[in-house]
């Protein structure tokens, strides 16, 4: 089965509207964030119309009709990700920056002895082109404990480079997170390598897989990493819900990072004592709603087929990365060969500004992001201040690459004939 | 400018990048950073990684010099640019004036056309108040503007 791009866009009601004075919207911002189909909205709106209590409180139907559907979006997104250990695994955040921080904070609350304690001396391994919600989580949790940060640099043509893997994760390295998929290159990082190195010492293994999960299939035991964190919002759920996914042993060993309600298993005046996972890392009442529409995001995932996303949007990587090698102006930054890349293509095009290009082209009605993406060091590696960034996603076809390709075309004139 | 063939988007567009700010973007003004200076400072738009390094010279209370350097989009660069131009020679109570005119412009939404007695060429930036994205880019150097006029003065 292939998918039909016509029938999924009368599942996104956005899709009706135009912009900019009556234009189709030609939306090529999945990156930043995805749109959603009725099905999503539906979930989401028919949890307060219908169900809405505090789950795992309250003793009413409807608290447990509440719980009931916010533990079944976690067995969704547990069987989505091949959890080996099941929804215990899942933690709901309100985003994937949560994730990261969560970990980066839980890890530094790591008394002695527990395996996740760093101390001067240790090492927190990430990459060149990570966002800045893997990078400074880091380099904070560095900076509190006295670990070092390294990382690995990139290559001109934006890949990792692993020439030197034995000497970036040493045999101190505690902590390895890198991306699956770079927000702003496209590049699909070579996972096993890094895996194996950092096993081989005692590392654990973190995936930022916000680019990676809404667009392939990702099966974390396959993968064989230690935890994986992705965002609701890109992967046609609403906003305000994250997922981490962590080893249910390494959960269990992990302290907790945010403290109160629905997380203890009992409290006096002077101490508490924590639940079991994943209630641990779940205080106060959570983004219920949110989380069953994410389910319900995922299930939709799941009915076209995750092997049809990642082809779908190979094929339309391949057609549009063809396309702007014509555009003699145009330089994409990143791989530039359709192979171990997603499709999220940056871009610059002559010395006009990034900020001018998306200006023209939202003129034309194509919604891009442009500026560092929050991966700054990653622009500068590049030496490029800024770039424009057009990311694809089901609902695309080849029709809204080539209304890009005019509009690129339509800015060269603007800004050059002026 | 090209033939108004795409209609009233073209038209909203042409509101933004009005000649006049294309040209001091190709043809910026007083770039290139004078190696004495007052007081000098570097702001960022943090979101988008525009940047503006500006010095100021003042004999007593008039600005003698303002130079900048930078890079960043076609709208923040004119805007410092023409920013430079307009403020160089003025007093610091004049100039106080004119940003308060620009930022007070700048936050019009559209509404305002601006005051050409008072901001001269700089009232070309009254298109981009419609645009709710773009009026950081065009505060950028403004802003600058007001820190380091509060630096050179606490100096001196």
């Amino acid at each position: 089965m292939s998918i039909s791009v016509s029938q999924i866009r009368k599942d996104f009601p956005i899709f009706e509207r135009t912009v900019r004075g009556g234009k189709s919207l030609v939306y090529l911002d999945s990156g930043a964030t995805s749109q959603k189909p009725i099905s999503v909205i539906e979930a989401e709106s028919n949890f307060y119309k219908l169900h809405n209590a505090a789950a795992h409180r309250g003793a009413h139907q409807l608290a447990e009709e509440a719980t009931d559907a916010y533990e079944g979006a976690r067995q969704i997104v547990a069987d989505f990700l091949a959890a080996p250990g099941g929804a215990d695994e899942i933690i709901f955040t309100k985003s994937a920056t949560e994730s990261l921080n969560l970990l980066a904070y839980a890890m530094g609350n790591a008394p002695i002895g527990n395996r996740f304690a760093l101390e001067r001396g240790d090492r927190i391994v990430v990459t060149e082109m990570e966002h800045h919600a893997n990078l400074v989580p880091w380099q904070q949790l560095a900076s509190r404990t006295g670990a070092d940060l390294a990382w690995f640099g990139i290559t001109d043509e934006g890949r990792l480079d692993l020439s030197n893997i034995d000497e970036i994760i040493t045999r101190n390295t505690k902590i390895v997170s890198l991306t699956h998929q770079s927000n702003v290159l496209g590049t699909i990082n070579p996972l096993s390598e890094i895996i194996t190195r950092a096993h081989e010492v005692g590392a654990i293994v973190i995936l930022d897989a916000c680019q990676s999960v809404p667009h392939m299939a990702v099966n974390v035991e396959t993968l064989g990493i230690d935890f994986l964190a992705f965002s609701g919002h890109k992967s046609l759920g609403p906003t305000g819900v994250g997922i981490l996914w962590g080893r249910k042993d390494l959960l269990d060993e992990l302290p907790p990072f945010l403290y109160g309600g629905s997380m203890v298993r009992s409290v006096d005046m002077t101490g508490a004592t924590w639940s079991a996972v994943p209630q641990k890392f779940e205080a106060g009442v959570p983004n219920m709603a949110q989380a069953v529409g994410l389910g319900e995001a995922l299930t939709y995932l799941t009915q076209l087929g995750m092997d049809n996303v990642s082809a779908h949007e190979h094929a339309l990587t391949g057609y549009l990365l063809e396309k702007m090698s014509f555009i003699s102006d145009l330089t994409v930054v990143g791989p530039t060969k359709n192979l171990s890349r997603g499709g999220a293509i940056s871009f610059t095009l002559g010395n006009i500004h990034p900020h001018d290009v998306g200006q023209y082209l939202d003129s034309q009605g194509v919604a891009v992001r442009t500026g560092h993406h929050c991966a700054w060091p990653l622009a500068k590696r590049m030496q490029v201040p800024a770039t424009t960034r057009a990311s694809l996603y089901i609902y695309n076809d080849e029709s809204d690459c080539d209304v890009l390709i005019e509009a690129i075309q339509g800015a060269s004139k603007y800004f050059g004939s002026r | 400018m090209p033939p108004n063939i795409l209609g009233v988007v073209k038209m909203e567009l042409d509101s933004l990048y009005q000649e006049v700010i294309l040209d001091h973007y190709k043809h910026p003004q007083h770039k290139g950073l004078n190696s004495t200076f007052d007081a000098q400072v570097h702001h960022v738009n943090t979101s988008c990684g525009d940047e503006v390094t500006l010095n100021i010279n003042l004999d007593g209370y008039c600005i003698t010099s303002l130079s900048w350097d930078g890079q960043g989009c076609s709208i923040s660069q004119a805007s410092v640019s023409m920013m430079s131009d307009l403020l160089t020679g003025k007093t610091l109570e004049e100039a106080a004036f004119i940003v308060k005119n620009f930022i007070d412009l700048m936050g019009s939404k559209g509404t305002s056309i601006g005051d050409p007695l008072i901001l001269e060429d700089a009232v070309a930036f009254a298109g981009v108040s419609k645009f709710p994205g773009r009026v950081k880019c065009a505060l950028l150097g403004w802003m600058a503007y007001k820190d380091v006029a509060i630096q050179a003065q606490a100096k001196n």
